[in-house]
């Protein structure tokens, strides 16, 4: 049972591709100007490297070395388009809005990085884990980077929400900070590297807490208060 | 030797074959399966868009299908065949909803989609694509602000030619201060539109729709 906790945590906290591997940047960036964006798009990659963690661990031992590459990327694009049929299908608002980054999530070096390095030497139900786990760790941290951006750039959050749910979902809509003028850096491509680079700090920052607490070096040491991220947690 | 290596390479490439035929056997279902969704919800958006463009006491044909497919001209900005829809009311051709893009916005193509009646009166205009700035020149988009609005009930007859610009520029538009590219790319698209109509008035409307299989 252990060994599932381990991949969860591997894959949410300790591992995660957004702030620890630095993978599957290119999405992470260009996704993640609003909360409900961000957290879509991670959805959909965490569904694709769970489907993709299934279907190559039962294979794995039928697969010629030599030419695993190709099949793997085979299975990883199959698995992409189906899904973006079915969101072409249920979820046009949504799909017209993530636009390009759906099959682009193909080439998102994650989803090959897990099959290869994990659902090709473990068996099934570890395999589907881990992608589920890897791809959830990054909904995360696109969810908060996005709900950050939103924030900062237009004082709202949960704007679009109506397109991944339904016209019934128009009101949801918060207006964190009323009448703002909106805060352009945020919204555009820089604000994601800023953000993404105190959500890295406030990682870190976290981890060598841990680190130093378990090794009972120096209890006494005053936590730096950054005050820049209020995610760190 | 070679007789071995030919085989292994023979049953790797079998493998390969084997695998890219189930690829495309699932890629295939999915495809059929998905496709009348698909062809649904599309043809819905656009009947929604339409219905935002054009009020519905205009036509009571199906615009959906009424269609002809018009060449790339330069008066429309577009580099390929484009499709028009057309309203008629009781038979009589009442309006026309055609695609322009305009290629001198800040950040390069804005595309609109404008219906117009037949006597040469814009009824609306919405911008479809667009990569102008977020927060200053995205106020094109209805969703921001409603600036496009300003087009509606225009016309050659009840405008005049100089009065196509921002009120900058000496013309009728409003315009935001800073960001006056864009609107002046979707003006002179809209006014240029508005050109073409009256130049294929005729033919427009009278071009039988294709029949049969449409492509969207």
């Amino acid at each position: 049972m252990s060994a599932y906790k381990d991949i969860l945590y591997n894959g949410i906290w300790k591992q995660n591709t957004g702030l620890v591997q630095l993978l599957g940047l290119c999405p992470l960036l260009a996704v993640s100007s609003t909360l409900v964006n961000g957290v879509s798009l991670g959805l959909a990659t965490a569904l694709v490297m769970t489907l993709s963690g299934a279907a190559v661990s039962p294979i794995r031992n039928y697969i010629p070395n030599e030419i695993r590459i190709p099949v793997y990327i085979l299975i990883v694009a199959v698995l992409v388009t189906v899904v973006q049929y079915l969101m072409n299908a249920y979820m046009y608002g949504l799909y017209v809005v993530l636009g390009i980054f759906i099959p682009l999530i193909v080439t998102n070096c994650i989803v090959l990085a897990r099959v290869e390095a994990f659902a090709a030497k473990n068996p099934v139900g570890h395999a589907a884990l881990d992608g589920f786990a890897m791809g959830l760790g990054l909904t995360l941290v696109l969810g908060v980077l996005g709900a950050l951006r939103e924030v900062i750039g237009k004082g709202t959050l949960f704007s679009g929400i109506d397109l991944a749910l339904g016209d019934w979902a128009h009101g949801w809509v918060l207006h964190v900070i009323p009448d703002y003028k909106g805060f352009l850096v945020a919204i555009l491509p820089p604000g994601a590297f800023i953000g993404l680079a105190f959500l890295i700090a406030a990682k870190n920052w976290h981890s060598l807490r841990t680190a130093r607490k378990a090794q009972g070096a120096d209890a006494t040491v005053a936590p730096v208060e950054g005050g820049c991220s209020p995610t760190a947690h | 030797m070679r007789n071995t290596l030919a085989r292994a390479s023979f049953r790797t490439a079998v493998n390969l074959l084997f695998f890219s035929v189930i690829g495309t056997f699932v890629l295939a279902s999915t495809h059929l399966l998905t496709e009348e969704t698909i062809k649904q919800t599309e043809e819905g958006e656009k009947l929604k868009l339409i219905a935002q463009l054009l009020p519905a006491e205009l036509y009571d044909n199906d615009i959906i299908q009424d269609t002809q497919e018009i060449a790339a001209d330069p008066l429309l900005g577009t580099s390929g065949t484009t499709v028009v829809h057309r309203a008629r009311l009781h038979g009589e051709p009442s309006a026309v909803v055609l695609e322009a893009i305009a290629p001198d916005g800040y950040s390069g193509k804005i595309s609109i989609i404008l219906a117009i009646r037949a006597n040469g009166e814009v009824t609306g205009v919405r911008v479809v694509n667009h990569h102008e700035t977020p927060g200053l020149g995205d106020y094109i988009e209805l969703a921001k602000s409603a600036w496009i609005k300003n087009f509606d009930g225009k016309s050659h007859a009840n405008r005049p030619e100089p009065e196509w610009k921002v009120k900058k520029d000496g013309g009728q538009f409003d315009y935001m201060a800073g960001a006056t590219i864009t609107p002046r790319a979707v003006i002179k698209a809209t006014h240029k539109a508005l050109n073409y109509f009256e130049a294929h008035r005729d033919t427009l409307f009278t071009v039988a729709a294709p029949a049969g299989e449409k492509k969207s």
